[in-house]
């Protein structure tokens, strides 16, 4: 069992340093900040000037190391663009996106899981197929579309809700919080079902498709030759066995939710990392850039290396498979 | 009974809330202020915001004019023509209630020339800046410099024991990694406080009562809420949807629905900026092109010819849905320097430009890299794409290459690139400015913008003469004289002057400030 997991701490430590890697070769193809650092009435020199300060001239792998051994000691540089701290501009960015990834989380969730149900009960039902067939557009308009589609719908036509930001906020110790204001909340509505109705039809397919293979399952038939009512059959002893399944897909999906926030984050001017990082790539903040990267890519690594002990603390046969290869 | 009753406690607290309502001025535009550090950045949006909490010597009001704001008086010294002389405003006090004087101005000023700030080459030619007293100040100037004062109106001043307190006396830098106080902190002179700030979310501003100017200016607008929204289409929809009041950057294919939507207008003005394509005429070969060991943009001919192949009405009507002014030089038209004759639009004449092509020997066309910005200027890659259909009807091939404005601007800088799109603003008004970056050779301290290769010493000369030329007939002349050589020797090839289009609510009355920056304290509402 150490062994194991020491080997897979290990393996996950290199996968990080690689993305690392990767991600500093590329930084020279996203384009050079000096320009947007320095004004219109710079001269060649303030260039070779700044770009000797900021360690820019010299080869990627040694900014990288660079960057690794100061993020080694918690510090993980200074925006080019804000001039200010990276560590402090992500912990102020942090809880916009993360509340709007729990609402759109929780969205995707209640909602999907609902709706799976009730298509895979009443499969032949209109309502059921409408809302298989209104998914599918869930599934194939990209979200850019979708979030401009609903503020034009919702605040431009209806005003009833906000197109942009995140109302008003409350400061509880260093977390700004949208959930305890009337706005904060009315704002959370758009550009969470943006966001997480992708999930949501996911999950709705996906429930609904293991519904009905459980549904046809011996123990069903047995249970309604029982005499049970079918609420209890349909909720109990269904949908539990639905679940597992989902539960896996659902957490893994929770990550993707947090990293691809950036698209619903640009449309409604949402104030968190995600559209931070847009704005590090159009600037070619290279700090702020690295340390996002760098931030999702720990996110990936540690739900899957979680995911992988458990498996085995869970799964016996792994056990077994490794002491027969290792001894 | 009652309902009189109700009536009068009605219309009572209608009344009442009319006298306490503030007059908020909700404003969006595409991108926030980088930084509140007065000299920190040089940048639009940061000298904007900058402008409503602080104030500079003397500014540009609304349509661009010199006005007095921290100083009152100001001009070359009468017994020494290498220093300017400043009158400062009495009376004036900073938000934290702390008195302004020459001591202040002198700070800033020097403050603004230390190494990391982004305005000591607007300050390159000062040498050094003392107080005259309690309301002097003198700026020394290495020669005789008669457009200096033109440097100075985005030079914030700050308060000097304001910034010793809060250890703000060097402007902010990358490399301490520690945020400095005055980059989310302002304490100013100017129309307006700062209450809140969040960077990228949400700026608040509330008027400043001990103001100097409060009778001077209309000072309607009480209260500032500063939203950056960079998706246009959320910008948009934010203004039609009345959740803010006044948006700058209105895309061009949403200007007429704006403008008929019930109580919004769209107000319009030429931009301090103009549009134009880069040649490189000073290689002997080109990378980029089909030509072997020639140049054929080094031949005042193929230049002349692509010159008169841009159909520059077809661009405006077309790319730019009329929002756009066709240019013949690439100064806007407010500059020193700027006359109609230089700036009328050069005659698309496709006969004449193919036969000129062939004189030069290119009768059968030349293939060529155009580098373009795709996220810069409004409609860069569509104004390039429209090009490149005008230059194949002469037989010059264009392979289009639009990319970012982080890429594309070093293939200028780095001299990667033998035909690219430039765009120009000339924050002093005065051509000197579009000279010393764009027509010089470049070097160390000239031509920095000059991706051209184009050199020319006699006409570096009259540039560089231009600094120091007290007499403005003289200098005047002397422009006019460097404009003619960049006409005649087709430095670039101009598209058109850049118009600004602000979106806002019927109440609000203004013009549009040719740099782009309101000023709310000159704003009136109806």
């Amino acid at each position: 069992m150490l062994a194991y997991s020491i080997r897979r701490v290990v393996q996950s430590i290199v996968v990080l340093l690689v993305v690392g890697l990767v991600a500093f070769s590329m930084f020279r193809f996203v384009g050079d900040p000096i320009d947007n650092m320095l004004g219109q009435e710079r001269t060649d020199a303030d260039i070779e000037r700044l770009r000797g300060e900021l360690g820019l001239d010299r080869p990627f792998v040694v900014q990288y190391g660079r960057f690794l051994t100061n993020a080694a000691t918690g510090n993980l540089g200074v925006s080019y663009r804000q001039g200010r701290p990276v560590a402090s501009i992500l912990m102020e960015r942090a809880p916009a996106t993360l509340e709007l990834a729990a609402v759109s989380g929780l969205f995707a969730i209640v909602l999907g899981v609902a709706l799976g149900v009730f298509t895979a009960i009443r499969r032949n039902g209109i309502a059921a197929n409408l809302i298989m067939t209104i998914s599918l557009v869930g599934v194939s308009l990209p979200t850019f579309l979708i979030g401009i589609l609903l503020i034009y719908l919702f605040a431009v036509e209806l005003g009833w809700l906000p197109s942009f930001g995140r109302g008003d906020t409350v400061k509880l110790g260093g977390w700004s919080t949208g959930f305890l204001t009337s706005s904060g909340l009315k704002a959370l509505i758009l550009p969470s079902i943006t966001l997480g109705l992708y999930q949501m039809t996911l999950i709705m397919r996906l429930v609904r498709s293991e519904m009905l293979e459980v549904l046809r399952a011996e123990y069903i038939r047995f249970a309604r030759a029982r005499g049970l009512r079918e609420r209890a059959i349909n909720f109990h002893h269904a949908l539990k066995n639905t679940l597992v399944p989902v539960i896996t897909v659902t957490g893994l999906q929770l990550g993707s939710i947090i990293a691809f926030a950036i698209i619903t984050e640009t449309v409604f001017q949402w104030p968190g990392v995600g559209l931070l990082f847009i704005n590090a790539i159009q600037f070619v903040d290279i700090p702020v850039m690295a340390a996002y990267l760098m931030l999702i890519s720990v996110m990936f690594v540690g739900i899957n290396l979680i995911v992988d002990l458990l498996y085995f603390a869970i799964d016996p046969r792994l056990r077994v498979d490794r002491t027969v290869t290792e001894g | 009974m009652k309902l009189i009753h109700t009536l009068l406690a009605t219309s009572f607290l209608v009344g009442m809330t009319g006298i306490a309502q503030a007059e908020t001025m909700r404003w969006a535009r595409a991108g926030d202020s980088l930084t509140l550090d007065p000299h920190a950045q040089n940048e639009g949006p940061t000298s904007a915001l900058a402008h409503q909490m602080m104030e500079p010597l003397i500014m540009r009001d609304m349509t661009g004019k010199v006005v007095p704001a921290l100083a009152t008086e100001w001009g070359p010294s009468a017994d020494n023509p290498n220093e300017w002389k400043f009158k400062l405003r009495e009376g004036v006090k900073f938000h934290d209630g702390a008195e302004f004087d020459s001591e202040d101005a002198v700070f800033s000023l020097e403050r603004a020339m230390t190494k990391d700030s982004d305005y000591k080459e607007l300050l390159a030619s000062v040498t050094g800046v003392r107080a005259d007293g309690k309301y002097g100040v003198i700026i020394e100037t290495s020669g005789p410099n008669p457009t200096m004062a033109n440097n100075l109106t985005n030079l914030f001043i700050m308060d000097k024991q304001w910034s010793e307190k809060n250890g703000v006396t060097k402007v902010q830098d990358y490399e301490g990694g520690e945020e400095t106080f005055a980059a989310r902190n302002a304490n100013g002179t100017g129309p307006y406080k700062l209450v809140s700030r969040e960077p990228d979310a949400k700026t608040v501003m509330t008027i400043n009562n001990d103001y100097w100017g409060k009778d001077e200016f209309p000072m309607e607008v009480t209260e500032i809420i500063y939203t950056p929204i960079q998706n246009q289409a959320t910008r948009v929809a934010a203004l039609l949807s009345g959740e803010v009041d006044f948006i700058q950057d209105v895309p061009v294919q949403d200007l007429a629905r704006v403008d008929s939507a019930d109580g919004l207008q769209v107000k319009t003005a030429p931009q301090n900026r103009v549009i134009f394509f880069g040649m490189n005429q000073g290689d002997a070969d080109l990378k980029a092109d089909d030509v072997e060991g020639k140049n054929p943009l080094a031949d005042i001919r193929v230049r002349q010819a692509m010159n008169m192949a841009i159909n520059r009405e077809a661009i405006k009507k077309i790319v730019m849905r009329d929002q756009s002014i066709p240019a013949g030089m690439i100064s806007p038209p407010f500059v020193n320097g700027w006359t109609k004759e230089l700036d009328a639009v050069p005659t698309t004449d496709i006969a004449k430009a193919k036969s000129m092509m062939a004189d030069a020997g290119y009768g059968d066309g030349f293939s060529l890299r155009l580098d373009c910005p795709n996220d810069r200027y409004i409609n860069d890659e569509a104004i390039c794409q429209a090009a490149v259909g005008m230059l194949a009807q002469i037989g010059v091939k264009v392979q289009l290459d639009a990319k970012p404005k982080a890429q594309h601007f070093p293939l200028i800088n780095n001299l990667q690139t033998d035909f690219y799109m430039l765009g120009w603003g000339v924050p002093t008004y005065d051509s000197e400015y579009i000279f010393n970056f764009l027509a010089h050779t470049k070097g160390e301290k000239y031509g920095s913008w000059n991706g051209t290769r184009y050199s020319n010493p006699a006409l570096d000369k009259t540039i560089e003469a231009l600094a120091s030329e007290t007499d403005l007939a003289k200098r005047n002349g002397m422009i006019a004289e460097i404009w003619k050589a960049v006409q005649e020797d087709q430095l670039y090839i101009p598209i058109h002057h850049q118009v600004l289009n602000w979106g806002m609510s019927d109440k609000v009355d203004t013009v549009v400030a040719p740099d782009d920056a309101a000023k709310f304290k000159y704003f009136k509402l109806n």
